[in-house]
């Protein structure tokens, strides 16, 4: 492990405990109503999206799925801009119109909040081949799930990817289940990074519930692309504590298995890891859950005094050009 | 004062690919077998040669992959066209043409771009059966974000590449397989045509004959040939079906008050249908007869000649549906 100092693991813990926080915050609007569709939440998952995007510069890509809540906070896109997009409000950063599933900012480079698995894959290749044809030394950084390893989209821009030599870093959340669907219930061979180096794809796996881990993974990973090596894939292995989305009975789990998990949590083994290695004291972790519910606070309340997109402009963006006739006014 | 030259259909599209790739360096075209093998209808022929590989990239046999790729590359600065073998194999891309390419500018709530360009052959007469003939533009055609371009004629088979290169949306571009052995007259001068709008291909009074792509020469044929019988037929070709110039068919129809549709794909639920529809919304007072429509037969192309030449739309069933139409003309 790399040196650590007690500034960035005190970014490190706030940046877990803000996403855990706002996702707690988005089940309560949820409950009440202020937000609606589909949403997916990344209790457990927290220390991946915290820790791998300060390894990024602003110049690098990021593409994600649908359970993107915590990538697009890690990445910056701020928590007032994010709820206010699950409340489906035009100060969204998708101006209301994507929701939980689809959130976008491309002044940092997020591009999505994509909600078919693995849909996002052909088109990381596509961002990487870009900056390959430019001689620009940015990364593309792409996460999915690893229910994403059974679609054909993962082989395929694997084999692209490491094909053209391209500058993408797959990273791929294994939280063991795609939906309600068990690893070893829909895969052949659960040995993921095999898979990648299939390829002939640098791949290593990396314990996705300690940030550390996470940390010095991905900052090796990201020097090994930014440097022309072409691709490279992580497996991050983690656990979702919640449900796969709102709507999910979570009948194909035990409570048993979910409890064994949560004692493995990222954010209370850090913060013990933490204090005991004197990173941070009581007086830190009182400051940093302080910070995060104004901060958390003040996103609902912008949320909620946001507006809704007249609906004169349903139709605007669809094309940049408004067709001339396109025979929808009557 | 420009000169014109006399070209294939093939060759006017190969002019179209290089005079977009010479104007701009952020062009580059990829595919199956578009470099070393030539293209597989020898459209490419001789643009590795004069291009080299970084700009003239042959694809893995991934439709999936080498798609999400030219709209990844698209949204991070780069002009890609990509070339699909034939719509039928399009298929394998749907997914990255409806979900991304066609979504991304409204869900971003217009912060994406996406100027992708992706070409295909399209059409039967080859004796290549089910899987190699099909006419699926109007599927494509029913999905807001795309644009939908059938060039019929050499100057648009040029022209609509740099068109669509220029255009900052998704454009997929038809290109009928019977037409690429086809000559015709080009100005010898590169330029953009317009994407919009319809265009009459021949003026006449009684009867208006709207179609597009590959069916352009047989219904002028049958113009012709209702010529011989006293009915003066005007040709339309649609050039663009999404957005369709709906104000240019009501313009014909005002004028002839009479209607056929010439479309290569399937009735239910076509192009022809929704052609039909905006007439029966636009232009119902103005009929003289109920419109008709000459389309492919409901079956799977098959492969003997005979029998793909009976599914097809033929000069003489245009000219048939066209009579019947024109009965008790005043």
């Amino acid at each position: 492990m790399t040196a650590l100092t007690p500034v960035e693991a005190r970014q490190l813990l706030w940046q877990m405990t803000r996403i855990r926080r706002f996702e707690e915050k988005c089940i309560e609007l949820y409950s009440a109503g202020k937000i609606r569709g589909f949403m997916h939440l990344y209790n457990g998952e927290e220390a991946i999206a915290a820790a791998v995007m300060p390894e990024l510069r602003d110049d690098d890509n990021v593409l994600a799925t649908y359970r993107e809540h915590g990538h697009a906070l890690a990445r910056g896109v701020p928590a007032n801009a994010v709820m206010a997009e699950l409340f489906g409000k035009r100060e969204g950063c998708s101006r209301g119109r994507g929701g939980s599933m689809h959130l976008f900012d491309v002044s940092r480079r997020f591009f999505g909040g994509n909600a078919i698995v693995a849909g996002a894959l052909p088109m990381a290749a596509g961002f990487g081949l870009a900056d390959r044809l430019r001689k620009q030394d940015h990364v593309t950084a792409c996460f999915f799930g690893e229910g994403a390893v059974a679609e054909g989209n993962f082989h395929e821009s694997a084999n692209l990817a490491a094909l053209w030599k391209l500058p993408v870093l797959f990273l791929c959340e294994n939280n063991l289940y795609a939906m309600g669907t068990a690893i070893e219930r829909s895969e052949a061979d659960t040995d993921l990074c095999e898979k990648a180096r299939s390829y002939r794809m640098r791949a290593e796996p990396v314990d996705g519930m300690g940030v550390l881990a996470v940390r010095d993974a991905a900052r090796d990973a990201v020097d090994y692309v930014r440097r022309g090596n072409g691709p490279m894939f992580l497996e991050l292995k983690t656990y979702r504590f919640r449900a796969h989305s709102m709507f999910d009975p979570e009948l194909y789990r035990s409570k048993a298995e979910v409890d064994g998990w949560k004692k493995r949590c990222p954010i209370d083994r850090f913060r013990r890891e933490g204090i005991a290695a004197g990173l941070f004291g009581a007086a830190d972790l009182a400051d940093i859950e302080r910070r995060i519910d104004a901060e958390i606070e003040a996103a609902v309340a912008y949320a909620e005094a946001g507006t809704w997109e007249p609906v004169e402009q349903l139709t605007d963006d669809v094309y940049a050009r408004r067709p001339v006739e396109d025979g929808s006014s009557r | 004062m420009t000169q014109s030259m006399r070209v294939t259909y093939r060759e006017a599209l190969r002019q179209g690919l290089r005079d977009a790739l010479l104007q701009d360096p952020r062009v580059f075209v990829m595919g199956e077998d578009v470099g070393r093998y030539g293209g597989t209808y020898a459209v490419t022929k001789g643009l590795l040669e004069e291009f080299g590989e970084e700009r003239i990239r042959d694809t893995p046999l991934s439709e999936s992959a080498f798609v999400g790729a030219g709209i990844g590359a698209a949204l991070n600065g780069m002009r890609p066209i990509v070339e699909v073998m034939t719509v039928n194999f399009s298929f394998l891309a749907l997914d990255q043409i409806v979900n991304n390419a066609a979504t991304l500018r409204h869900m971003s709530g217009g912060q994406l771009s996406v100027p992708v360009v992706i070409r295909m052959t399209t059409g039967g007469g080859r004796q290549l059966a089910a899987q190699h003939s099909h006419s699926l533009e109007g599927w494509y055609a029913h999905v807001p974000g795309l644009r939908i371009l059938t060039p019929a004629t050499h100057e648009d088979a040029r022209g609509m590449l740099l068109s669509a290169v220029l255009d900052p949306d998704p454009v997929l571009i038809f290109e009928h397989a019977l037409l690429l052995n086809v000559e015709g007259d080009i100005d010898e001068q590169s330029h953009p045509v317009d994407i919009d709008r319809a265009a009459v291909r021949r003026s006449g009074r009684d009867v208006s004959l709207i179609t597009y792509g590959g069916t352009l020469g047989k219904t002028l044929a049958a113009a012709s040939a209702l010529a011989q019988a006293g009915i003066d037929a005007e040709v339309l070709d649609l050039r663009t079906l999404r957005p369709l110039d709906t104000a240019a068919i009501v313009a014909t129809v005002g004028k002839t008050r009479r209607a056929v549709i010439v479309d290569e794909g399937w009735r239910s639920g076509s192009i022809s249908a929704e052609i039909m529809a905006r007439i029966n919304e636009h232009a119902f007072y103005d009929l003289d007869a109920p419109v008709a429509r000459v389309c492919s037969e409901e079956v799977p192309l098959p492969y003997p000649q005979h029998l793909e030449e009976a599914a097809l739309p033929q000069v003489d069933k245009i000219v048939h549906a066209a009579r019947r139409v024109s009965a008790g003309r005043a």
